[in-house]
């Protein structure tokens, strides 16, 4: 084949090929371009404003350090004024992170950036590898998921940061996209496919200025990038990054959509932006996604079990007269317990996770419309729907060494978007199996 | 033919059968550790497959996981006998599909990248 000369340029050898478009660019207009399109990703949505700190969510992997990279460079090249530190969480994996958080260590000082490094055990007082030890291989990513997802806005609300940004890629949505096309979750897509994720608190604190470890926005600025072009772009520039496989989790599930998302787009490039197009309209489509709710603050609230590209939230799948029905339905299962507790700014009572009453609402109410609503775990004060967040009960039964208690039916395959909760999980249990 | 064949020929010709062309591997992106956890691999690769066509990025490939995987999982590397969806090639630092894949006829000297975008950070 003879080579082909750059699209843009004219002049030197083309030696991308670009997935979305097929436009064939050499080094340096793909580097430019590459930057161009995070940069108008960023200003189009305005992720970012003057004088904000921003946390990076590092492992020390191609997207969080292609994403320190590309930020730095835009920050310099476009006045930003933001200020830029990394965040990184030890999940405690022997093997595994020790390696990445070197890599993250050697970043910090190639880009000029404070870091934050976050422990497991620092925080829940268990290393992965301890619960691993006590819980066994299987179902260990229920705890690694909703502990991650704490760990960085706890680990944020401590350097004072009320932004997370993280390296989610367009393939990483596309995944996501397609596993809750798979599961039947619907209602989760509006989240997984925002750019922005922010909790209530978030818009009820913004004026104070004081973060707290329940109001961190999120932000994904590579939601549209191929991880091809990622890693070509890392490549390209040389940067230091490490790739790894977590030693515990097969992910099952997730790496089954992982690799028919790879097919697709060996047969068709485009493909993977269209399936992360596809979840966005039909995000807009599902009754209490954003659109559809407004400022009601019910399709944007971040839960714990939030992950960084995906959520359970407003299982409306009924309309309202399923709404009410549900609403009834929690209401008496509330009575039943005794748990009732009041949150005056709640339109709906409290949703408890007593076991019992997985079975008792699973049995009564196959599959309903869950308003969730927000308020704050009793323990930890981390944000939450249910009286205790899911860390923490989690936390309960490892500590009680029965870790088994409450996450039977939780889906594990799912660390990266966490995990479903308890209440929707008794939803979920016919169709989540994996 | 084969008596009009000049004994000479049919010696150069056999030389070119044993001929090697000397090319950088490369493994990255996690696939390492498909390989003795080696990243750069300085390699011979015969000239000419055993049917006697110029050596390419398939045969290459075929060559690769014959001789220079350490591990018995192929199918991380190899899926329905291309390379597997997910892994970039690059052929002196041009994607392959610019080069005509697996059809690319492999000069002296050339670098060929493999990068894993299926591993995590």
């Amino acid at each position: 084949m003879a080579p082909s000369p750059c699209a843009l340029c004219h002049t030197n050898r083309a030696l991308i090929l670009r997935p979305k478009n097929h436009q064939k660019l050499c080094k340096p207009c793909f580097i430019n371009t590459f930057e161009a399109e995070i940069h108008h990703i960023i200003t189009a949505n305005k992720l970012f404003h003057r004088g904000e700190r921003i946390a990076i969510g590092a492992s020390g992997g191609k997207d969080s350090t292609v994403l320190a990279s590309v930020l730095k460079t835009l920050n310099e090249r476009y006045d930003y004024g933001v200020e830029l530190v990394l965040l990184s969480i030890d999940e405690g994996i022997k093997g595994y992170r020790d390696d990445s958080l070197e890599t993250v260590k050697r970043n910090a000082q190639q880009y000029n950036m404070p870091l934050t490094i976050l422990g497991y055990s620092e925080l829940y007082g268990w290393t992965m590898d301890q619960v691993v030890e006590q819980v066994g291989k299987k179902g260990n990513c229920t705890y690694c998921g909703v502990f991650r997802r704490q760990a960085l806005d706890r680990g944020a609300a401590k350097l004072g940061v009320q932004h997370v940004v993280t390296g989610h890629n367009a393939d990483d949505v596309a995944e996501t996209v397609l596993m809750n096309l798979l599961r039947g979750d619907l209602p989760r897509l509006s989240r997984t496919t925002s750019i922005v994720t922010s909790t209530p608190s978030a818009v009820a604190n913004a004026e104070s200025g004081v973060p707290n470890h329940t109001n961190i926005k999120r932000s994904k600025p590579l939601k549209y990038a191929y991880e091809k072009e990622i890693v070509l772009y890392a490549h390209h520039k040389q940067l230091d990054y490490f790739s790894t496989e977590c030693i515990y989790s097969p992910e099952a599930f997730r790496g089954s959509a992982r690799a028919l998302i790879k097919n697709l787009e060996r047969v068709r490039p485009s493909a993977i932006l269209d399936v992360v197009k596809s979840g966005e309209d039909m995000a807009r489509l599902i009754p209490g996604s954003d659109e559809r709710c407004g400022t009601g603050g019910c399709a944007t609230n971040t839960t714990e079990e939030a992950g960084g590209c995906g959520s359970s939230q407003g299982r409306s799948t009924g309309g309202e007269m399923a709404d009410m029905e549900k609403r009834l339905q929690q209401n008496d299962n509330a009575a039943d317990h005794g748990l009732e507790v009041e949150i005056t700014t709640m339109k709906t009572p409290r949703k408890k996770n007593a076991p019992k009453k997985a079975t008792h609402a699973s049995t009564q109410v196959p599959r309903k419309a869950v308003n969730q609503t927000m308020g704050q775990c009793t323990r930890c004060g981390y944000l939450s729907s249910q009286n205790v967040c899911k860390a923490c009960t989690l936390l309960e039964g490892l500590n009680k060494s029965r870790p088994k208690a409450s996450i039977g039916q939780v889906d594990a395959e799912d660390d990266e978007t966490s995990t479903s909760h308890l209440s929707n999980t008794m939803n979920q249990v016919g169709i989540s199996g994996d | 033919m084969a008596a009009e064949v000049d004994p000479a020929e049919v010696q150069t010709e056999q030389e070119e059968d044993v001929e090697v062309i000397p090319l950088t591997v490369e493994f990255s992106g996690g696939l390492e550790m498909l390989f003795a956890d080696k990243k750069v691999h300085a390699i011979g690769l015969p000239a000419k497959t055993p049917d006697g066509k110029a050596s390419n990025i398939a045969f290459l490939v075929d060559q690769v996981c014959e001789h220079l995987m350490e591990d018995d999982r192929k199918e991380l590397f190899i899926q329905d006998d291309s390379v597997r969806p997910g892994i970039l090639v690059l052929i002196n630092d041009a994607d392959w599909e610019l080069e005509g894949e697996e059809k690319y006829e492999v000069k002296k000297g050339d670098k060929i990248m493999f990068v894993s975008t299926l591993h995590g950070g």
